[in-house]
C-alpha cells in the first residue's frame, strides 16, 4: 500500500522477474547471447535516476534479500505477478522459469503470483508440459515472448495454427490472462517483428482470453493503440513505459500516457516495474505524483485523477487476477473527493 | 576518393524505423579508405537485438551508396556485435540480399514490402508535424488541405517528404496536394482533425523510438550523439 496527500493506493506489480542470467548459468557455445542479454537489459536500467543503478554483476544475479527489500519493503508492492521467460536455448537453467518464480512464491504465498508460459514450436510435450504447470502453481496467467529462439527457428506468431491449440488448453485450464511481448525475431524473418496483428486477431478469436500487451507494443505503439481502441479484451502492460521514459524522456513519457488514455482509456492499463530493470519504488513514487502538465503541448490529451491513477497501480490487474482489494483501498463510488475535484478542475479548463 | 565523400553519401542511408540518417544516429563506427581506394565502414546499433531485417537494410544500402561512388575499388561492410552479424556480413560480402543471409528462414529477397511499410509511416509522421505547425499557425483545417506541396516551407521535413512521396511513387509534383493518405489520396477539410490525431501517434512512435536508441547508445555504448529532445539522463 502507498499512501499519498490522504489518498491510499493498492499496488499490483503486473510485470516483474527473479531472474539468474549469472555466467555459470550460461550455455556453453551460447554465451556471447547470455552476455549480449543480460547486458542490454542492464543498459535499460541506465534510463532510470542514476542513484538506483546496479552493478553488472549484482543486476546478473541479485538475491532473494534484495528482491524481499526492492519490492515490499521499499518498492510499496501489495501484489506482484512473476512472469517466467525461459531463453533456454541461451541459459541452461532458463532466465526466469516458473519453477524458480514458484520458489519465491512458496515464501510469500499471499503476496505473489506465478505466471507460467508457453511455446507453440514445442507442440505435444509443450501441451502437457502446461497441464502439469498450471496445476502444480495454479496459473492464471502465462507470459508469452514471440521472439525465443527455439532449436533453429528464431520466432513464432500467435496467429500460427499451432499456438491457437495452446490458447484452447489455456482455456480449458482456467488460465485467463495471456502476457504477449513481442521481440525483434520472428518467423518469417522479412515481416515486421514488432507487427501487433497476430495479438489482434488471437484476441478477436478468443474473446474468453485477456491480452496483456507488456510494454505497449513499443517499438509499435501506433500499432497497439489502434487495435487496443477496438478490442475490449486487450489491455496495456505500462512496464518499460514509466521505467524507460519517466525519467530519461518526460516529455515523451507525458505524451505516450496521453495516447494510451486517450486510445486505450484508464480502465485497460496496467503498472508493471519490469523488475530487475528497474526498482518499482522510484516509478510507484514517481507515477501517482506525475501529472500531465497544463500547456498547450498536452491539451487535448486526457488527464490522470486519482481515480485513474487507483486503478493503473492495482484496481485494474487485481481485477483480470481475482486478488481481494481491502475495502478501504476500493474505489469509493467509483471514486474519491480528490478524484471528483482533479475531474472538475480538468473539465473547467 | 575520401572519407568525408563516404561519410557524406553514408548519410544518405536512413534507419528505415526511425527515418533517421544512420549518421546522425552514431550508427557509424568508423570509415576507413586506403590509398587503393578500399573502403570499409564498421556500423554499430545501440544493441545486438536489434531487429535483423531492420540491421540488413541499413548495412545493404550503405553498401550500395558507397559502392555508387567514383573511385572506389572494395567495400567492406562490418555490422558489428549484433546477433546475426555473422550471417548479414557473410551475405553482404557475397553480395547476397536477405534471403543469402537467412536462408530457409525469409521469403522477401529484398525486403521490399517491409521498407514501404515504413516509408509509409514515415512520410505520415513527418506530414503531421508540417500540418501542427499550420495550424498552430492559424491555418484552417480547411487551408491546411487545400495547400499543395509547393505552398510548403523549404524545411527538412517538406524536403523529406518530398523524397519520401518519390520513393512511394506518390505525385510529387509542385501543385499535387501537400497531404495525402499513403495512398495518395488527398486528405480531406473535414477527416483532417482525425486524421492528426492517428497520424501524430505515428510520429510519436517515431520519436520515441529514436529517443530510447539515443538513450541506449550513450548508457550502453557510450557514444554522445545530437539530441532533439532533452534529456535528463546523465550516468
Amino acid at each position: 500500500m502507498y499512501e499519498k496527500d490522504g489518498e491510499k493506493y493498492f499496488v499490483v506489480d503486473g510485470h516483474q522477474h527473479f531472474w539468474d542470467a549469472s555466467p555459470a548459468n550460461w550455455v556453453k557455445g551460447q554465451e556471447q547471447y547470455a552476455k549480449g542479454w543480460i547486458e542490454c537489459f542492464h543498459a535499460y536500467m541506465g534510463l532510470g535516476p542514476p542513484e538506483t543503478h546496479w552493478p553488472l554483476e549484482k543486476f546478473m544475479k541479485y538475491s532473494e534479500d534484495d528482491y524481499v527489500n526492492d519490492v515490499f519493503e521499499e518498492g510499496h508492492i501489495d501484489r506482484g505477478i512473476l512472469q517466467s521467460t525461459y531463453l533456454k536455448e541461451w541459459y541452461a537453467d532458463g532466465f526466469n522459469t516458473a519453477e524458480r518464480n514458484a520458489r519465491m512464491v512458496e515464501k510469500f504465498p499471499d503476496k505473489l503470483i506465478v505466471n507460467g508460459r508457453f511455446d507453440p514450436r514445442e507442440g505435444e510435450p509443450g501441451l502437457k508440459q502446461l497441464e502439469e504447470d498450471a496445476k502444480r502453481y495454479n496459473l492464471k496467467g502465462v507470459k508469452v515472448y514471440t521472439a525465443e529462439w527455439y532449436k533453429g527457428s528464431r520466432g513464432w506468431k500467435l496467429t500460427d495454427p499451432e499456438a491457437q491449440m495452446f490458447l484452447d488448453k489455456c482455456k480449458e485450464l482456467g488460465i485467463k490472462n495471456i502476457h504477449a511481448h513481442k521481440g525483434p525475431t520472428i518467423w518469417p524473418l522479412d515481416k515486421d517483428a514488432f507487427d501487433v496483428k497476430d495479438i489482434d486477431i488471437a484476441a478477436t478469436s478468443n474473446p474468453e482470453l485477456n491480452f496483456i500487451v507488456e510494454h505497449v507494443g513499443l517499438p509499435r505503439i501506433e500499432d497497439f493503440c489502434f487495435m487496443a481502441t477496438q478490442e475490449p479484451n486487450v489491455y496495456a502492460g505500462l512496464a518499460v513505459v514509466i521505467g524507460g521514459l519517466m525519467h530519461a524522456r518526460p516529455r515523451f513519457f507525458n505524451k505516450v500516457m496521453g495516447e494510451l488514455l486517450f486510445w486505450v482509456g484508464e480502465d485497460k492499463i496496467l503498472f508493471g516495474s519490469d523488475y530487475a530493470i528497474w526498482e518499482p519504488k522510484w516509478q510507484v513514487e514517481g507515477f501517482i505524483a506525475w501529472q500531465m502538465p497544463d500547456t498547450e503541448e498536452y491539451s487535448d490529451y486526457p488527464h490522470p485523477t486519482t481515480v485513474t491513477k487507483k486503478k493503473i497501480m492495482g484496481l485494474n490487474a487485481a481485477k483480470l487476477y481475482d486478488i481481494e482489494v481491502p475495502a478501504e483501498l476500493q474505489l469509493q463510488n467509483g471514486g474519491s473527493p480528490a478524484a471528483k475535484e482533479d475531474a472538475q478542475l480538468v473539465e473547467s479548463a | 576518393m575520401t572519407r568525408e565523400r563516404v561519410i557524406d553519401a553514408l548519410a544518405e542511408v536512413y534507419d528505415p524505423e526511425l527515418d533517421e540518417p544512420i549518421t546522425k544516429l552514431g550508427f557509424v563506427i568508423s570509415c576507413e579508405v586506403s590509398s587503393d581506394g578500399d573502403v570499409e565502414v564498421v556500423l554499430r546499433l545501440p544493441t545486438p537485438q536489434c531487429a535483423p531485417n531492420f540491421a540488413f537494410l541499413m548495412a545493404a544500402d550503405a553498401r550500395k551508396v558507397v559502392r555508387r561512388l567514383p573511385d572506389v575499388s572494395e567495400v567492406t561492410i562490418k555490422l558489428e556485435d549484433h546477433y546475426t552479424g555473422e550471417e548479414i556480413n557473410a551475405a553482404l560480402g557475397r553480395g547476397d540480399g536477405f534471403t543469402g543471409a537467412f536462408p530457409g528462414e525469409t521469403v522477401d529477397d529484398d525486403l521490399a514490402a517491409l521498407r514501404e511499410l515504413f516509408l509509409r509511416k514515415a512520410l505520415v509522421g513527418r506530414e503531421s508535424r508540417l500540418c501542427e505547425t499550420l495550424l498552430t499557425g492559424g491555418a484552417t483545417p480547411e487551408e491546411v488541405a487545400a495547400r499543395r506541396l509547393e505552398d510548403l516551407p523549404d524545411v527538412p521535413d517538406a524536403r523529406r517528404c518530398l523524397e519520401l512521396r518519390r520513393r512511394l511513387g506518390l505525385p510529387d509534383g509542385p501543385g499535387s496536394p501537400a497531404f495525402v493518405l499513403p495512398s495518395g489520396e488527398p486528405v480531406a477539410a473535414a477527416e483532417l482533425t482525425r486524421w492528426l490525431r492517428t497520424a501524430r501517434l505515428m510520429r510519436l512512435s517515431l520519436e520515441v523510438n529514436g529517443g530510447i536508441c539515443r538513450s541506449l547508445l550513450r548508457v550502453h555504448r557510450g557514444v554522445e550523439i545530437d539530441d532533439p529532445e532533452e534529456e535528463v539522463l546523465l550516468r
